[in-house]
């Protein structure tokens, strides 16, 4: 691998590495986000450090040159990190949603309460105490 | 209040709402409650409801026919209804059916009713509609080993085994149709079709108009193949 281009490997994986700390530790990223970029970064950082594993790997699953290996780890990588959102999107749109039928149904409890001593489980409890 | 609830989700159906109500009304007087889901209409359709008598739920932006119906189902079940009729707001279903679709259900025949507008009956929709109601009617059929006509009809009656069935995150809140029907056989729900009378509504477009039969038909395989992978979802 030439020598600037595996110094532009290592300085972006550190880069990367060091901008996802930091966004951690200023909590504008959660830990759990952090693990694909942080695992990514540092595999990302190894293969470059240790050529003869990226070409072992390269070798292993048929790519045409070590560079085509990281580049087709970068799409592994983009490829999780979209999966890991959508499983999150998914859970979050139905938490909305029971958030949003809550909120109706109070709104409608809180209106029926309004009218004086009507279908209001709060009056008819105090009444029968 | 009532043992029965007659729940209506209604999207800006200002125009149909009080007049439905009031057919509901004519058919079930005091003998059931009437509960309005206004899903964020931008119209009237909460005042026209509450005009006529409805309990109004309303829903602070809208998010679909599916979710709308399962607020309705979260109400019964935090107001322990026995029994819960549900049918559209634009008047395409005849209130008329109501007592022949509750009738199973009270008697503990079935769990479910399901109002089906083909059985006995001259309606014939759309050749692309035929299809895909032929397709799906024919799998829940197969899977559930008993004739079922109309997969995607709105017009049920159920009990209140199944009402806490639906108000969980089980149910399907987008297009609840054939996929819900497999999964209610599957958590061990007895279910019958009663023929009912259904109009035409020429003005309004179905929920399943333009291009979404293509993610409809996606979505129904998917969700049809995933309920048949998962184990089945106990009742109770």
């Amino acid at each position: 691998m030439p020598f600037n281009q595996k110094i532009f490997a290592l300085l972006t994986c550190c880069m990367v590495f060091a901008v996802t700390i930091n966004l951690v530790r200023k909590r504008k990223l959660h830990e759990e986000y952090s693990v694909l970029w942080l695992a990514t970064s540092i595999l990302m950082f190894v293969l470059v450090i240790r050529y003869d594993w990226l070409v072992a790997l390269t070798s292993l699953i048929g790519a045409g040159l070590p560079t085509s290996t990281l580049f087709i780890c970068s799409i592994i990588f983009l490829m999780l990190i979209a999966v890991q959102f959508s499983i999150k999107i998914s859970s979050l749109t139905d938490q909305v949603k029971n958030l949003a039928q809550e909120n109706a149904l109070l709104r409608a409890e809180i209106t029926e309460c309004k009218l004086p001593y009507r279908n209001c489980e709060f009056f008819k409890s105090s009444s029968d105490s | 209040m009532s043992d029965v609830l007659i729940l209506i989700p209604a999207y800006n159906e200002e125009r149909a709402i009080g007049r439905v109500i009031e057919n509901i009304r004519g058919v079930v007087g005091t003998t059931a409650d009437i509960v309005v889901i206004n899903d964020g209409s931008s119209d009237n359709t909460s005042g026209e409801a509450d005009r006529t008598g409805a309990i109004v739920v309303s829903h602070p932006y809208n998010m679909g026919y599916g979710a709308a119906i399962q607020t309705g189902y979260k109400y019964a079940r935090n107001k322990g209804y026995l029994y819960l009729v549900q049918l559209d707001a634009d008047g395409q279903h005849d209130p008329s059916c109501i007592p022949a679709l509750l009738a199973p259900v009270v008697a503990g025949k079935a769990d479910i009713a399901i109002g089906s507008r083909f059985l006995g009956s001259s309606y014939r929709p759309p050749f692309i509609r035929r299809v895909g109601m032929v397709l799906f009617s024919g799998i829940v059929s197969l899977v559930t080993k008993n004739a079922v006509s109309d997969t995607t009809s709105g017009f049920q009656a159920f009990n209140r085994d199944v009402i806490s069935f639906f108000t969980s995150d089980l149910f399907p809140v987008d297009y609840p149709d054939a996929d819900m029907l497999i999964m209610l056989h599957r958590a061990g729900f007895d279910m019958v079709e009663i023929p009912v009378k259904m109009f035409e509504n020429s003005e309004k477009k179905s929920m399943h108009s333009g291009i979404k039969p293509l993610y409809y038909t996606f979505k129904m395989l998917l969700s049809i193949f995933v309920t048949l992978l998962r184990s089945r979802e106990k009742t109770g």
